[in-house]
């Protein structure tokens, strides 16, 4: 496939003629990559030098001695000069299991239930779509006190279950889901029925290979989604044992009276870019595998 | 290997009657071609056979066990689709054997049962190709493998060939024909296409709206089309079908506009009663003779191995001429027509059937005999 097309690609390229005005792009792209580079690259700094330097404000641009202290000293809990804070290793832990709980959740839930909605004639079928699409306008910020009277109801604030079952049921999903259900062939579907395959063999022999680059790029997207979660852990959590990176960072800025360690945070929020990063890098890689060698 | 027997078939989508009463019985073993104009009800038939419709009313019945009301899984049946339907996920030796592996056949016989078809099907050097890394004649043949896999009691095709080039279309007419043979198993064939009806079949059923038109082998179809539907429908180009009226003394036609043609028996009806004539564009011969009749060129098609004329006959009625060879007949040339009494169809022009008294020994005879 990729050979044939590069076989087909024109042997030489007439050289394009140099326009100015062709550098007006390229100038604000740099200009994006530095406007967002910038503040990263000063938090790797800030992860480099002692908390005196920073506090006194004259904060160099060239990398100081300090890194590997301060991350090890985020990562435990240990060394700051302010009072002990929940170790960045918890926190990044929480915000794992509560991306992975929603990333997974929200795909498992939303592919069974678009297979519901696309393959099978029940009856009031068109009032669970619509029912599923009207959440669409409810998102958490919106029904954030009722979900959190409900959940407090069942006694899952300050826990796992309570951080993330709220958020796991997905319109957007549903209907991705859906769309791409809705492409494929019904000979597929009739050629599996005469070869015996039931609803449930169908749906895992045929359907979820099927649907392989839709859940990666889907797990990519909730992944992130779930680790940046903000709001909802401020709530549902309370105990530090919860807080999940995102929190726990803020909550290491001191209030006044103490002293901030800006060195620690800057490190705690180094190993807090880390996850999703991994994840794009990896999941990309596989996304673009999926996306070359397409079956469909 | 089984029969496949339709009974008083019918099928209705709200208000539209798709199939309206089909009888049909393939044999065991036969090739029965299901032929029609899109839209008049083949695939719904079929679909039905498969268990993937369900039926209105009627019975339908495989190897002597009523099958409808039964999952397609259990008519013991298998499907070749228009588009092959392969597994685009499963390697070519998957998407044969994933019907057998559901079926809880051991991995050994599968294993020999695949490799055995593929074989047959010159489709073992890419048992490990996907479908998308093949070209579409061997996407069909792997559609084909699946079904002949199964070992099925019978082969449904729902125009299995229609998404392939016509060169492509021809070898794998061949193919079908030959497996097919080989295999003896009872095969249902849909198809539009009057050419593979006729190089396929033992037998046709020709629908129009749902209903069966006629049943029979190609050549008796051909030669005794048993309505104006089947007779304007098989051949190409089609037969030439005009308007005429029984002569007074009921051995002759007379054509709308003008000419006169003998009859080869009498006809017991009344005189001077509307008739569609039907002759095919072959058997108007350009040779003088009593009666006769003529045809003034409009058209020439020269294809080489044959010609065909178009031309309007002297009443008007436009009519086509088929000849062997590239005479050379220009625009504007009047020929001498004349046409083999025992050629002529006649039909009712209120029912579009056959007449029935064309049925009679003076006009069956040499008719049958040319056939065989
Ligand atoms: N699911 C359906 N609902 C309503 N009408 C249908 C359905 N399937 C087929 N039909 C109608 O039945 C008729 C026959 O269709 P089909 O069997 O697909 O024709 P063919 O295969 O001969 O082209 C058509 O008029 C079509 O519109
Ligand atoms: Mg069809």
């Amino acid at each position: 496939m990729s050979a044939s097309l590069l076989d087909q690609a024109p042997a030489k390229v007439a050289p394009a003629r140099f326009r100015p005005l062709d550098l007006l792009p390229h100038a604000v792209l740099v200009l994006g990559v530095l406007l967002l580079g910038f503040p990263l690259y000063m938090v790797f700094i800030g992860a480099t030098w002692d908390a005196g330097t920073i506090a006194r404000g004259n904060l160099p641009l060239t990398p100081g001695p300090l890194l590997l202290d301060n991350l090890a000293h985020a990562w435990t809990g240990t060394g700051g000069e302010r009072v002990m804070h929940t170790p960045v290793r918890v926190m990044m832990w929480n915000s794992l299991v509560m991306a992975l709980a929603i990333a997974v959740g929200k795909i498992a839930i939303s592919i069974i239930s678009a297979y519901a909605i696309a393959f099978f004639r029940f009856p009031l079928r068109m009032v669970f779509f619509w029912m599923i699409f009207i959440t669409l306008m409810l998102p958490v910020e919106v029904r954030i006190v009722p979900t959190y009277e409900v959940v407090a109801g069942f006694g899952m604030v300050d826990s796992y279950a309570g951080l993330t079952i709220p958020l796991i049921a997905s319109a957007t999903a549903t209907l991705l889901f859906r769309q791409f259900f809705l492409t494929v062939p019904d000979e597929l579907v009739e050629a599996a029925k005469i070869d015996g395959a039931g609803p449930l063999r169908f749906f895992l022999d045929v359907l979820l290979p099927l649907s392989r680059t839709n859940i990666a790029a889907l797990f990519v997207i909730l992944f992130i989604y779930g680790w940046n979660q903000y709001l909802w852990p401020l709530l549902v959590t309370s105990s530090g044992d919860m807080d999940t990176v995102v929190i726990g960072v803020t909550k290491m800025i001191g209030t006044g009276e103490a002293a901030t360690d800006w060195n620690i945070i800057m490190a705690a929020t180094l190993l807090a870019l880390l996850p999703p990063v991994a994840v794009v890098a990896l999941m990309q890689r596989w996304l673009v595998k999926g996306l070359v060698d397409s079956e469909k | 290997m089984a029969t496949v027997e339709l009974r008083q078939v019918t099928k209705r989508y709200g208000a539209v009657e798709a199939i309206r009463g089909i009888d049909v019985a393939a044999r065991d073993g036969e090739f029965l071609v299901l032929l029609g104009p899109s839209g008049c009800g083949k695939s719904t038939l079929l679909r039905m056979v498969a268990g993937l419709e369900s039926i209105t009313g009627g019975e339908i019945a495989i190897g002597g066990r009523r099958v409808d009301g039964l999952e397609p899984k259990d008519r013991d049946i298998a499907m070749v689709f228009q588009n092959y339907a392969l597994y685009p996920h499963m390697s070519v030796f998957d998407n044969m054997a994933y019907g057998l592996k559901i079926r809880g056949l051991p991995k050994a016989e599968i294993r020999a049962r695949v490799t055995r078809t593929a074989e047959m099907l010159e489709l073992a050097p890419y048992l490990d190709r996907r479908p998308s890394q093949l070209s579409g004649g061997q996407r069909q043949r792997v559609a084909m493998g699946r079904a002949v896999v199964r070992e099925p009691a019978a082969f449904l095709f729902d125009e299995p060939l229609s998404n392939l080039d016509a060169k492509l279309r021809t070898q794998m007419r061949l193919e079908i024909k030959r497996l097919q043979a080989r295999l003896g198993v009872t095969s249902l064939y849909v198809t539009h296409d009057q050419v593979e009806a006729m190089t396929l079949a033992d037998r046709i059923l020709v629908m129009n709206q749902g209903v069966a038109e006629q049943i029979g082998a190609p050549l008796e179809i051909y030669s005794r089309p048993a309505s104006l539907f089947v007779a304007g429908f098989i051949g190409s180009p089609p037969m030439n079908i005009l308007d005429a009226r029984i002569a007074d003394d009921g051995r002759g036609l007379l054509l709308g506009g003008g000419g006169r043609i003998a009859l080869p028996g009498p006809l017991a009806a009344e005189a001077g009663q509307p008739v569609k004539l039907g002759i095919r564009p072959e058997h108007l011969k350009p040779t003088a003779g009593p009666g006769g009749l003529s045809l003034t060129v409009e058209l020439s098609e020269a294809l080489g191995a044959e010609t065909v004329l178009y031309g309007r006959l002297d009443g008007g009625q436009p009519a086509q001429l088929r000849m062997a060879g590239m005479p050379a007949h220009r625009p504007g040339d009047v020929l001498p027509v004349t046409a083999d009494p025992s050629d002529l169809h006649l039909f009712d022009p209120r029912t579009g059937r056959r007449r029935p008294d064309t049925e009679q020994p003076g006009w069956a005879e040499r008719r049958i005999s040319a056939v065989s």
